[in-house]
C-alpha cells in the first residue's frame, strides 16, 4: 500500500466525521414530534399532502398497523414500477424507443428497487426509458430509503416511549424523511455531480464521428436465434466497420444523487459509477462516497439524540468504524499488490508518480487503486451497491472484503435506516450475551430485554444468513443456476455466492460476470430480496411494539453500560463472530480457495 | 383497510410528483442554467457539430495515435450504448491471454520498445469507455508516436503534458492523460 492510499482513507473519514454531526442533529430536528425551526418550515406542505391523501396527522399506530402501512405502501410502489416497465414503449420520454421489459425482469427490477437493493439484471442505457428511470426507479430510490428511516424511527420510539401502545405514524415518517432530508440533500448532491460532468437532460443520444474507425464483431444467428457454427465448430462471426460512436444522455445526475444518498445503488448506466457520465472526476467520486455514508452515519447521531444519551450513538458509530477501517485497508492493500497471474508477463504493476499500478483490470484510470478500493468497501459496508470498479475483477482477497461486508448483514453503516436497525438487533443480542455471563436480565437503553425481544432480534440476525446459505445451495445445485457463471473454477462459485448475498442483504452490487437476466435468477433473487427486507423490518417493528409497552428501568449497579469501549468491542465481536461462523465455509470454497491457487 | 389503501395510493402519487417530476425537472433546470456543457455530455464541438466527448474514450489501434484503455464492450470496443467491464476474474486464463495479446499488439506496433508495459494500457477499464490513461502509459507510447509522425519525442511529450491532468485539488484521484484530446491535438485540431 502506498502513502497516498493510506492518506485517501484518512481524508475521507475526516470529512465524513465533520459532516455527520450537523447532519445527525438536523435529522433529529426534522423527525422531532414537537414543532421546531426545521419542521415548522415545511408544515404547510405537510398539511396539504396529508389532507389530499386523507392522512390523520394525529393518528398513532401500533406496530402491526405500522407494518401493514409499510407493506401496503411498498406493494403499491412495486406495482407502479412493474406496470411502468411493462408499458414504457407506448409512453413518452423514450427517445431511443426501448421495448417493454419481460415479466420476470420487470418483476425482479420492481422488487429490487422497492427493497432498496437495486440489483440490476439490465443495462440502463439500452433498456430503460427516461420516464421509467425518473418516475419509476428514482421515485422508489426515495421511497425505499424513506421506508428504512421510518422503520428505524419506530424502533427507536420503542426504546424511548414508556408503557405506550404505539410506535409512530408511518405516513408522517416517510413524508418527513423525504421532504426534509432526502430531497434537499439530493438536490445539492445532484448539482455538485452535474458540475463535474454528470449528464442531466432529456435529449436523444448523440452520434459523434470516430477519429479512427473500429470493427464490430457479431456472432451470426439463425432464424431461431441460436448462434451458427462453422465447419470447425466455432461460432460464426461477421465483421462490420463502425464509423460513429453513440453517446448516451438522460436525466442522470438527479437519479445518481439519490442512488448514492439513499444507499440504493442502481446505476443510470450499466457500468454504474465507473461510467464517465455517472462519475466523471475524482471529486464526483469523493462526493458519491460521502453521500453513501452520510445518512447512515448521521442517523447514529440522531439515534443518540433521540434516546437522550448521545454516547449511545457514538458507541454504535465507533463499532461500525472499528470493523470498517481495517477492511478498507485490506481491500486497498490487496488491489495495490496487483494480480500475481500477470507477474510473468512484461507488465509494470508497480505504483509510481506516473501510474497507480496494482490490479487495474476493471478499474478506471482517474480513480486508480485507492479511490476504487475505498469505494468498493464503502458501497458494500453500506447496502448501497453502486460500483466504480468491476467487483468481479478484484483480486481474490480484494473481492473477499466486499462480499464479507455484505454477509455481515449490512450493519456496518448499512442501508439508510435499515443499517442502524440491523445493528440495534445485534446490540440486543450483545447485551443478552453479556447478561447471560453475569446472570441478570439484560437491559438496553432502559428497557428490559426479554424472550420476545430476543426472538425478534435473533430472527433479524439469522433470517438473512439462512436465506443466503440455502439459496446459494439451491443455485449451485440447479443447472439454470450454474449456467450463468462467467468465470471458471472457484471464482464461478464466488459469483453465485456474491449474487445471493447481495440480493438477500439488499446491497445490489454484483460479481458482474454472472448472466443474471434469466427467469431462474430473476425469480430466486427477487424472493431473497423481498423476504429478507420485509421479514427483517417486521421483526424489528414487532420488537419495537413490545419494547414501547414496557416501563422504563432506571440503570442500576448491575446494568451493563452500553456506551463504553468494552461494549463497542463486545458488539463488534458479536457481528464478526456471527458473520464468520456462518460464512467461513462458503468463503473457503470461493475467494479463499482462489487466493491459495493464485499465490501457489 | 380502505382508508389505508387510499392513504398509500394517494401518498405514492403525491410523492411521485415531488420526487419523480418536480425534483428531476428542478435539477435539469438548474444544471442546464449553471453547467450547460457538463449537463449535456461535455461535448467537443467543431464547426457547430459534436465530434466527441472529453469524458468518453474512443478506440485507437493505429500506431500514429496514442492508444487508450482496452475496452470490453460489444460488439465493438468503446460502444457508448453498452458500457461494461470485462468481468474477468483475476485467475481466469482468458484474462491472462487477453493481456498477452494486448502486449503483443503494442510490441508489433513498436518492435524496439522492450520496457515493461504500464498495467492500465493492457487491462480493460471499468466502464469500457475510460477516456484516460496514466502518464506512464502515455510516456510508454511517446517514442512510437514520435517516430511514426516524424516528430521529436520532446514535441510529442509537450503535447502529452498539455493533455495531462494532475490529482484533483492536489489530493483526489490519479494523474491522467486524456487520449481523445491528445490525439486531436496531434492531428492538428
Amino acid at each position: 500500500m502506498t502513502t497516498f492510499d493510506f492518506f485517501q482513507v484518512v481524508l475521507y473519514l475526516a470529512v465524513l466525521l465533520v459532516l455527520i454531526k450537523p447532519v445527525g442533529d438536523y435529522m433529529a430536528l426534522a423527525f422531532a414530534e414537537t414543532p421546531n425551526r426545521v419542521n415548522r418550515f415545511g408544515a404547510p406542505v405537510e398539511r396539504l399532502l396529508y389532507r389530499l391523501a386523507g392522512i390523520r396527522a394525529d393518528e398513532q399506530m401500533g406496530w402491526r398497523r405500522y407494518a401493514i402501512a409499510m407493506l401496503v405502501f411498498n406493494m403499491a410502489g412495486m406495482l407502479a414500477v412493474y406496470v411502468l416497465q411493462r408499458v414504457q414503449h407506448w409512453l413518452p420520454l423514450n427517445p431511443q424507443h426501448f421495448d417493454n421489459l419481460s415479466p420476470d425482469l420487470a418483476m425482479n427490477t420492481a422488487i429490487s428497487f422497492i427493497t432498496n437493493t437495486n440489483w440490476q439484471a439490465y443495462g440502463g442505457e439500452n433498456t430503460m426509458s427516461y420516464l421509467t428511470q425518473m418516475v419509476g426507479l428514482a421515485v422508489q430510490n426515495f421511497m425505499s430509503a424513506a421506508t428504512g428511516i421510518a422503520v428505524l424511527l419506530a424502533v427507536v420510539r420503542g426504546f424511548t416511549r414508556r408503557s405506550a401502545n404505539s410506535v409512530g405514524n408511518f405516513w408522517i415518517d416517510i413524508t418527513r424523511s423525504t421532504l426534509y432530508v432526502l430531497v434537499p440533500f439530493s438536490l445539492v448532491i445532484a448539482l455538485l455531480l452535474s458540475s463535474q460532468g454528470v449528464v442531466q437532460n432529456f435529449k436523444s443520444y448523440v452520434d459523434v464521428p470516430l477519429m479512427q474507425n473500429t470493427t464490430a464483431v457479431e456472432t451470426v444467428k439463425d432464424a431461431a436465434g441460436n448462434t451458427m457454427k462453422d465447419a470447425a465448430g466455432k461460432d460464426m462471426t461477421k465483421e462490420s466497420v463502425v464509423t460513429t460512436q453513440t453517446l448516451p444522455m438522460g436525466p442522470a445526475a438527479s437519479q445518481i444523487a439519490i442512488k448514492q444518498l439513499g444507499t440504493n445503488g442502481g446505476g443510470f448506466f450499466n457500468a454504474n459509477s465507473a461510467h464517465p457520465y455517472e462519475n466523471p472526476t475524482p471529486f464526483s467520486n469523493f462526493i458519491e462516497m460521502l453521500a453513501i455514508f452520510l445518512i447512515p452515519g448521521g442517523l447514529c447521531v440522531t439515534f443518540g439524540s433521540m434516546v437522550g444519551d448521545r454516547r449511545q450513538g457514538w458507541a454504535i458509530l465507533a463499532t461500525m468504524l472499528l470493523i470498517f477501517v481495517p477492511l478498507a485497508y485490506g481491500c486497498i492493500g490487496a488491489e495495490q499488490a496487483g494480480n500475481p497471474a500477470l507477474h510473468g508477463l512484461a507488465v509494470d504493476q508497480q505504483a509510481s508518480a506516473l501510474q497507480a499500478g496494482g490490479n487495474m483490470e476493471g478499474k478506471e484510470t482517474r480513480f486508480g487503486i485507492a479511490a476504487s478500493g475505498l469505494f468498493a468497501t464503502i458501497t458494500t459496508a453500506a447496502s448501497c451497491g453502486a460500483v466504480n470498479t468491476a467487483h468481479d475483477s478484484l483480486t481474490p482477497l480484494g473481492g473477499l472484503v466486499p462480499m464479507w461486508l455484505i454477509q455481515l448483514g449490512e450493519v456496518i453503516f448499512g442501508g439508510v435506516g435499515s443499517g442502524l436497525y440491523g445493528m440495534l438487533a445485534f446490540a440486543v443480542v450483545a447485551v443478552f450475551i453479556a447478561g447471560l455471563m453475569v446472570g441478570r436480565t439484560p437491559e438496553y437503553l432502559g428497557k428490559k430485554i426479554e424472550a420476545h425481544e430476543m426472538k425478534m432480534a435473533s430472527l433479524a440476525v439469522l433470517v438473512p444468513c439462512a436465506l443466503v446459505v440455502i439459496c446459494t445451495a439451491i443455485a449451485v445445485l440447479t443447472p439454470a443456476g450454474v449456467a450463468g457463471v462467467g468465470n471458471p473454477g472457484a471464482h464461478a462459485f464466488s459469483e453465485i455466492l456474491y449474487a445471493v448475498s447481495s440480493a438477500t442483504n439488499n446491497n445490489g452490487s454484483a460479481f458482474g460476470g454472472l448472466s443474471a437476466n434469466t427467469p431462474f435468477w430473476n425469480v430466486l433473487l427477487a424472493v431473497c430480496m423481498y423476504l429478507s427486507r420485509f421479514m427483517l423490518a417486521i421483526a424489528m417493528l414487532a420488537m419495537a411494539g413490545s419494547l414501547a409497552a414496557k416501563r422504563h428501568v432506571p440503570p442500576s449497579a448491575g446494568t451493563l453500560p452500553t456506551h463504553t469501549p468494552l461494549f463497542v468491542t463486545l458488539l463488534a465481536c458479536v457481528v464478526i463472530v456471527v458473520g464468520a461462523l456462518t460464512f467461513l465455509p462458503a468463503l473457503a470454497l470461493g475467494p479463499i480457495a482462489e487466493f491459495l491457487m493464485s499465490v501457489r | 383497510m380502505s382508508r389505508l389503501l387510499r392513504n398509500a395510493v394517494v401518498l405514492l402519487v403525491l410523492m411521485t410528483v415531488i420526487t419523480g417530476i418536480i425534483y428531476p425537472l428542478a435539477v435539469t433546470g438548474l444544471a442546464q442554467a449553471m453547467f450547460p456543457s457538463q449537463a449535456n455530455g461535455s461535448l467537443i464541438v467543431n464547426d457547430g457539430k459534436p465530434v466527441g466527448s472529453t469524458l468518453i474514450g474512443q478506440s485507437f489501434t493505429d500506431p500514429k495515435y496514442f492508444w487508450g484503455r482496452p475496452s470490453a464492450t460489444t460488439p465493438q470496443p468503446n460502444n457508448g450504448t453498452s458500457s461494461t467491464p470485462s468481468n474477468q476474474g483475476p485467475t481466469n486464463p482468458a484474462l491472462t491471454d487477453a493481456v498477452k495479446q494486448r502486449i503483443d499488439a503494442l510490441h508489433a506496433a513498436d518492435p524496439g520498445n522492450t520496457a515493461p508495459v504500464p498495467v492500465d494500457l493492457v487491462t480493460a477499464s471499468g466502464s469500457g469507455l475510460d477516456p484516460e490513461i496514466s502518464p506512464a502509459a502515455a510516456a510508454y507510447q511517446v517514442p512510437r508516436v514520435a517516430k511514426v509522425r516524424g516528430l521529436s519525442e520532446t514535441q510529442v511529450q509537450a503535447m502529452v503534458t498539455m493533455a495531462t491532468t494532475g490529482r484533483q485539488f492536489g489530493m483526489l484521484g490519479e494523474p491522467r492523460v486524456n487520449v481523445l484530446k491528445l490525439n486531436m491535438a496531434l492531428d492538428g485540431h
